[in-house]
């Protein structure tokens, strides 16, 4: 099952990646959005997926999986969706004030 | 356990939330900021008298023992270092009360600046390695405001590129947790230079802590810096003094305390690629450094280049060699918010950032001129001033274990760096006067004081080594020797 969601990790971080590298702005802010997803699925992987009751008290069981992956990752998801929430409004402001979404006029070196 | 390990954070936090409430009285949220950054000065003094006497400080949130709860650690590194954040914060922001406009500080600029201070001051004190990662988006979150916070179109042409760059480093960070805490099943700093001492460092963990060092290189803007000259140049001046003395320290500061407590057992791996990296900062930011003709991308090239002389001190890794870096680190954030602050009069006065249209304003601003000089003097290291005993530890220390090219690149760029401050010298304040008082953009009133606190501080570092060095060499006995750390987080363990 590792095995499974570590590949499947890796794709996400692949897609990522490519997003990002793209020219048009809201593709680079959909890619920081999948990268997010590949590093929460990996640490996730990584805490182990071994089979366990949730980590609730109230249910019965021998064992448990292992709480703290998941404490970090809720914390990680709520501090991801806060800085995507702000990039895209960055994102949105920017075409307004500088008309294109186009990576490339945005490099800034018309000045030299 | 200690509670006054806690209050750094609480101060500035509790100052930010309640300034929100005050976003139009201007004169309230400048009254509040300097009443708590004086106040956190004075905490930060105590504490340093404190573990001058008692060793290293410890806070146990909660009152859980520490490899299960999150653990403060108050230790003379991370102390001096916060000292020296406070100033330059104080500085900066009694600058930015006369050249920030109320534009921006009615849209809640006081606020943001405590939350940096918070992710700063976090970042310093956390003895946990996802709390970092927690205080880390707390400071580059506040960050990421104000660099946009006004709206001019470079400020959010650069702020995409700053946002993004930070966004991808962050996800790295995450995924470098991911892997440590799958190999050892910590996140405690002392526990996990403990387990790792215990099984030995093994090519797997020299990978991720290459990784790792990959994460806090981006923030440190170590050969990674090419973010670096664009973000720091679209800000006002008193916000980008800030960034420059204090956001790439906090990275700098991750990577020390990495690489000198947890992963410090294959040097011939992690810290030669350290000292080639720091090779190339010092070689490229001096590049920058020299072709520029425009004064803020000057000074964020010298930023570039004190990072990588800062680093070539972790790569000798002696204890004089990291007592160096420790006080050029120091010496390096209130200098170089001296000189964005000078910087930022000249522009502010001449109404442009190039170098050729500025000439002779010795005349009517001795004071300013003789302060930039002063201040270009100190960064390249000439004796009687600050830059000079950490420039000389480290080089000594370089040059005694052999790092040779270390040693001739960190002399040659020293070289550069006055070059190319002095470049700014002659050009802006020598020459004829095309400036005369009626012409000039803005009145210099009340703007050298901050300026004069921090040029005092500057002379004072290098007058009273004796003094400092006391602090400094506490500072790298703890680096040094990783189990006086483990013992202060951990009494209990073995």
């Amino acid at each position: 099952m590792e095995i499974l969601m570590s590949v499947l990790a890796g794709v996400l971080f692949m897609a990522g990646t490519y997003l990002v590298l793209a020219k048009s702005l809201i593709r680079i802010v959909l890619g920081t959005a999948v990268l997010g997803h590949g590093a929460l699925l990996l640490l996730l992987t990584m805490g182990g997926l071994k089979t366990g009751a949730p980590p609730i008290l109230g249910i019965e069981s021998t064992a448990y999986t292992d709480p703290l992956p998941q404490a970090l990752i809720l914390t990680a998801i709520v501090i991801n969706f806060g800085v995507l929430g702000f990039f895209l409004v960055l994102a949105y402001r920017s075409y307004q004030e500088l008309g294109t979404d186009d990576m490339e006029q945005l490099r800034g070196t018309e000045d030299e | 356990m200690n509670n006054l390990v806690i209050l750094p954070i609480v101060i500035p936090l509790l100052a930010g939330v309640a300034l929100i409430f005050f976003r139009k009285q201007i004169r309230v949220q400048r009254y509040v900021t300097t009443l708590s950054l004086l106040l956190l000065a004075v905490v930060t003094m105590v504490l340093i008298q404190q573990v001058s006497d008692a060793g290293t400080q410890t806070l146990n949130l909660g009152g859980w023992d520490p490899p299960f709860g999150i653990v403060l650690v108050a230790d003379m590194f991370a102390l001096l270092l916060m000292l020296a954040t406070v100033i330059v914060a104080f500085c900066c922001v009694l600058y930015g009360f006369r050249t920030i406009g109320e534009a921006r500080e009615k849209h809640y600029l006081y606020p943001f600046i405590h939350f940096l201070l918070v992710g700063v001051m976090g970042s310093f004190l956390t003895g946990d390695l996802f709390n970092l990662f927690v205080f880390f988006e707390v400071m580059l979150l506040a960050s990421y405001i104000l660099v946009s916070l006004g709206g001019t179109k470079d400020q959010l042409r650069e702020s995409l590129k700053y946002v993004l760059i930070n966004i991808v480093s962050s996800m790295f960070f995450l995924v470098a947790i991911g892997y440590l805490y799958a190999i050892t099943g910590t996140l405690n700093f002392a526990d996990l230079s403990m387990r790792i001492a215990e099984t030995g460092q093994d090519g797997l963990i020299t990978t991720v802590a290459i990784f790792l060092l990959l994460v806090f290189a981006i923030k440190a803007a170590l050969l990674m810096y090419f973010w670096l000259p664009g973000a720091y140049v679209v800000p006002p001046m008193a916000i980008s003094a800030m960034f420059a003395a204090l956001l790439t320290k906090v990275g700098i500061y991750a990577i020390f305390r990495t690489f000198t407590l947890i992963f410090y057992h294959e040097p011939a791996v992690t810290h030669q690629l350290i000292a080639w990296l720091g090779i190339l900062t010092m070689i490229f930011g001096a590049i920058g450094a020299v072709a520029y003709w425009d004064v803020r991308k000057i000074l964020a090239y010298n930023v570039v280049i004190a990072v990588g002389f800062i680093f070539a001190g972790l790569a000798v890794f002696t204890e004089v060699a990291l007592a160096g870096s420790i006080y050029y680190l120091m010496h390096d954030m209130v200098v170089k918010a001296l000189l964005f602050l000078l910087g930022g009069v000249m522009i502010g006065l001449t109404g442009t950032d190039q170098l050729r249209k500025m000439s002779g304003m010795i005349r009517n601003h001795a004071a300013l001129g003789w302060m930039f000089f002063l201040a270009a003097l100190a960064l390249a290291g000439i004796p009687p001033l600050s830059g000079f005993i950490g420039k000389l530890l480290i080089l000594q220390g370089a040059i005694g274990e052999g790092f040779y090219i270390l040693a001739a690149v960190g002399l040659v760029t020293s070289l550069m760096v006055l070059y190319s401050v002095m470049k700014i010298f002659m050009n802006g304040f020598w020459g004829e006067n095309q400036l005369s008082v009626e012409d000039e953009r803005m009145s210099t009133r009340g703007l050298l004081f901050p300026c004069a606190i921090l040029a005092t501080i500057t002379v004072g570092l290098g007058l009273g080594v004796e003094w400092v060095n006391v602090y400094a060499l506490q500072a790298a006995e703890v680096l040094n020797n990783p189990q006086l750390y483990i013992e202060a987080v951990l009494p209990n363990a073995d």
